[in-house]
C-alpha cells in the first residue's frame, strides 16, 4: 500500500468499514510511513475535537426565544 | 480504535408514537419533537450558514415547514434525517440569497485535488486542549469550519459534528453514499490542515 492508497482507505477506516485484510495494510502502511501516521493521528484529533466540543454557544434565553416563535408559528398556520 | 460510526438498530424509535400523535393534530406531541431537536437543527444551520440570525430564522422555518407537512413524512426514513434535510435545504437557499459563496451547491466541483493532499506532516503537540483555553479553541475551530466550502461544510457537520451515519447523511444531502465518503475525506483533510497551522508542534518546542 502506498499513500495514496493510505489516503482511499482513510474514510472506511474511521467509520470502521474496512475489511480486515485492508485495515492489515493501513496499520503496516503507518508503521513504515510516518507522513501517514501522523495525518491519521491529526485527521482522527480533527474530528474528535469537533464532536467534543460545541463551538455555537445555545443560551437556555435564546433556546426559551427560539422556542415560543416556532411553536408560535406552528399554531397559527393551520 | 473504535469506529466512528452510529449503530443501527432495529428497535422502534420513540419519535414515532410522537410523530403519529403530532400528524392527529396533537400539538404537544410535536412540541415535544421540537424540544428534541430545536438545538440540533440550529446547530446545523449555524454551521452551514455561520450567521447566528440566519440559524434563528432557519430554525423555525424548517420546524413550520416540517409541521405542515408531516403528513408527506412517511416513516422511511428516521424523523430526525427528514427534518435536517429541511433545514440543510433552507441553510443552502439562505447561503444563495446571500451570494457570498461563489458555490452554494452540494454538486459543487469535488473533482479538484485542492486542499485533500496533506501538506503539514507536524505532530500535534503539546495536545490541543492542553494548549488553549476553552474560548480560543472554539474561535480556532469556528475560522477553520468557516474557511470550507459549504458544501464540504455541510457533509462534515452531519457526520461528524451530528454524527449521522454516511448513510443518513447521504439521505438527508439528497447524495449518494460515494458522493458523501468522497466529500468527507476531503472536508476531514481540508480541516485537519487548517487546524494544523495552529496545533503543530512548534521548532521551538511547547509555548511558555
Amino acid at each position: 500500500m502506498n499513500c495514496t492508497d493510505f489516503l482511499a482507505q482513510l474514510t472506511d477506516y474511521f467509520d470502521g468499514q474496512i475489511d480486515h485484510e485492508l485495515l492489515a495494510q493501513v496499520q503496516a502502511h503507518v508503521r513504515e510511513c510516518h507522513h501517514c501516521e501522523v495525518v491519521l493521528d491529526t485527521t482522527r484529533q480533527t474530528i474528535s475535537i469537533y464532536r467534543e466540543h460545541e463551538i455555537y454557544e445555545f443560551p437556555a434565553e435564546l433556546r426559551e426565544r427560539l422556542h415560543a416563535a416556532i411553536m408560535a408559528k406552528c399554531r397559527g398556520c393551520c | 480504535m473504535p469506529a466512528i460510526q452510529s449503530p443501527v438498530t432495529d428497535e422502534v424509535h420513540p419519535d414515532v408514537a410522537l410523530v403519529e400523535r403530532a400528524k392527529q393534530g396533537d400539538t404537544a406531541a410535536f412540541e415535544q419533537l421540537v424540544r428534541q431537536y430545536e438545538r440540533q437543527i440550529f446547530r446545523v444551520a449555524q454551521h452551514i450558514t455561520q450567521n447566528r440570525e440566519d440559524a434563528e430564522d432557519i430554525t423555525q422555518d424548517a420546524f413550520l415547514k416540517a409541521y405542515e407537512k408531516l403528513n408527506q413524512f412517511q416513516g422511511n426514513s428516521k424523523f430526525s434525517t427528514w427534518l435536517v434535510r429541511i433545514a440543510v435545504n433552507e441553510s443552502l437557499m439562505r447561503l444563495r440569497k446571500r451570494k457570498t459563496s461563489k458555490t452554494v451547491s452540494m454538486d459543487q466541483d469535488v473533482q479538484t485535488e485542492d486542499g485533500s493532499i496533506p501538506r503539514d506532516f507536524a505532530e500535534w503537540r503539546p495536545n490541543p486542549e492542553q494548549n488553549y483555553g476553552q474560548s480560543e479553541l472554539a474561535e480556532i475551530l469556528r475560522k477553520a469550519i468557516q474557511g470550507l466550502p459549504p458544501g464540504f461544510r455541510t457533509v462534515f457537520t452531519l457526520r461528524d459534528v451530528e454524527n449521522l451515519s454516511t448513510e443518513e447523511t447521504a439521505e438527508a444531502l439528497g447524495l449518494s453514499v460515494p458522493a458523501v465518503k468522497s466529500r468527507l475525506l476531503r472536508a476531514r483533510l481540508q480541516l485537519r490542515e487548517r487546524l494544523s497551522r495552529h496545533f503543530r508542534q512548534k521548532n521551538g518546542g511547547p509555548k511558555p
